[in-house]
């Protein structure tokens, strides 16, 4: 049971937030070179990094689907990413946060595009302080883009939670752990769908609907992250290209 | 209704006929769009479990059994007792289930009922304490999907929380920092009822407690547990689809107002005649 105040009356956070505060968020396109896409991504002390293969033949074949891409997704946490050692086989944890995130990227890929092929996805959380799936899938997406896998538009995610009653953006481990509520929500920035939404713990309606309002202004603010990120990614492009 | 498979090339067609439907008001079966279908719940069916429970919603029947021990707590909540939810995908219940490990839908759906009871904290977990620090009750809910038409998390879920609704627990002494069980029983400490609701969307369409056949032609379900106060304890978007803000809002009315119902079935329930 949480003894400890979280969020003090004037609406300071323990690490020094406000209650709509984002941590210090830094995100990196094509770090890796064997890979089609990668991204990395660093939200507080959470960091992730992604690698994308594909679109590629389908292993073994009958994976294949006539009409579309196969999207394979892969979130695992590497067994030194926690404070107590993780064994490195997956978790029911693991395997449900697995189907949440393809779930969530799924309807942003257009998948039409590659008949017959699969294009996988590997979230690999190097350092867990909470907010990883939704870190993943910001990081994922921007994998993609690099890989050049035609998207309606990027996907962006980040965790509202509830502490002392109030609905606060974007959980840090110890707020995940003791605080009254966590609700990692993914979204379509531009067209305004929500591709995943979970929830832990107990939210009015009320908190619901402000839950909703708050993760949408994270994402927001998420997503021009992501576009420098990328832009960021092409412009040294260009740049070496000049030289 | 035959199984359709995922990638059956019908499904767009057959999606089209029922939409055309849907927007007449009215589902394949003659429900309303908010309709559940018939639901019944009968507790303690069996004497060897602490408490159990069979629901059906139509043709999707799963049953449940408790189990309580006495274990260690875990070392972040010394004076907490312990739940853990399980459910099992028989066999019995679908030609596409196989015996062996959970797939990952069976794992999701495990998680989300186990989420929905232990999230809207129904439980006084204080009150399964038994030696602070050392030891403590285990509550195990083991649900059984023994019959899949459709929205197999409610009818799971509903067979869980009247198992648990109507268990008990042996008495204890302490002595000698030793734990005698006594002949005299006492109710699992349950305070709230916690439902899943599930709500499949078809095109713009929200539908209620989806069959199997709707199922396979929805974009998304979500399902939300809900208890007496309107508090939602657990939310859950399963499959590829979207949602918007509003539509989020209308599912957490319809998952509120649907789950107050089954909370009725829960109460209302008949004894099976067997151990509570």
């Amino acid at each position: 049971m949480s003894s400890q105040i979280l969020l003090s009356p004037d609406g300071i956070r323990t690490d020094g937030r406000r209650i709509d505060e984002m941590r210090k968020v830094k995100m990196e396109v094509g770090l890796l070179k064997n890979c089609s896409g990668s991204a990395y991504i660093e939200q507080g002390k959470t960091k992730i990094i992604v690698a994308v293969h594909g679109p590629r033949e389908a292993h073994p074949k009958y994976l294949a689907l006539p009409h579309r891409a196969v999207l394979r997704t892969r979130y695992h946490m590497a067994p030194f990413s926690t404070s107590e050692r993780k064994s490195p086989a997956p978790s029911r944890r693991e395997i449900e946060l697995t189907k949440v995130i393809r779930e969530a990227l799924e309807p942003a890929v257009l998948l039409e595009e590659f008949p017959k092929t699969v294009i996988d996805v590997f979230i690999e959380v190097l350092q867990a302080d909470a907010g990883t799936r939704s870190a993943g899938v910001t990081a994922a997406s921007l994998a993609l883009a690099e890989a050049g896998i035609p998207m309606r538009d990027l996907v962006t995610a980040v965790a509202v939670g509830k502490l002392e009653g109030k609905v606060v953006l974007d959980l840090n481990e110890e707020e995940d752990e003791h605080g009254q509520a966590d609700m990692p929500v993914a979204m379509m920035p531009n067209i305004n769908k929500i591709t995943l939404l979970q929830l832990n713990g107990r939210l009015t309606g009320e908190e619901l609907k402000e839950g909703l309002e708050v993760a949408r202004k994270g994402i927001s603010q998420l997503y021009q992250m992501q576009k420098q990120a990328l832009t960021m990614r092409y412009s040294a492009t260009v740049q070496q290209e000049e030289e | 209704m035959e199984n359709l498979s995922s990638i059956d090339a019908t499904i767009p067609f057959r999606q089209r006929e029922l939409l055309s439907l849907l927007s007449t008001g009215q589902r394949m079966d003659g429900r309303k769009l908010d309709e559940y279908r018939q639901v019944e719940v009968v507790h303690s069916i069996y004497e060897k479990p602490e408490g159990s429970a069979v629901a059906k919603i139509g043709n999707t029947q799963a049953i449940a059994g408790v189990k309580v021990e006495l274990g260690e707590p875990f070392p972040d909540t010394p004076n907490d007792g312990v739940l853990t939810v399980n459910l099992e995908l028989l066999p019995h219940a679908s030609p596409s289930f196989e015996p062996g490990p959970p797939d990952e839908s069976a794992i999701e759906m495990s998680r989300i009922i186990d989420r929905g009871l232990r999230e809207s904290k129904s439980i006084s977990y204080d009150k399964l304490c038994v030696i602070p620090g050392q030891k403590v009750w285990i509550v195990y809910v083991d649900i059984n999907a023994m019959d899949h038409d459709g929205n197999i998390v409610d009818t799971a879920g509903l067979a869980a929380l009247a198992a648990v609704s109507h268990s008990t627990l042996p008495e204890t002494r302490v002595e000698d920092s030793k734990v005698i069980t006594l002949e005299e029983r006492k109710p699992v400490p349950l305070t709230q009822l916690p439902v899943p609701v599930t709500v499949a969307k078809i095109g713009e369409y929200l539908l209620v407690d989806p069959s199997l056949y709707e199922e396979t032609l929805s974009d998304v379900k979500v399902t939300m547990t809900t208890i007496e106060s309107g508090v939602v304890a657990s939310i859950q978007k399963s499959g590829s689809g979207t949602l918007d803000v509003d539509e989020v809002m209308k599912i957490y009315d319809l998952c509120y107002q649907k789950g107050n119902e089954l909370r009725e079935h829960v109460k209302s329930s008949r004894n099976g005649g067997g151990k509570h």
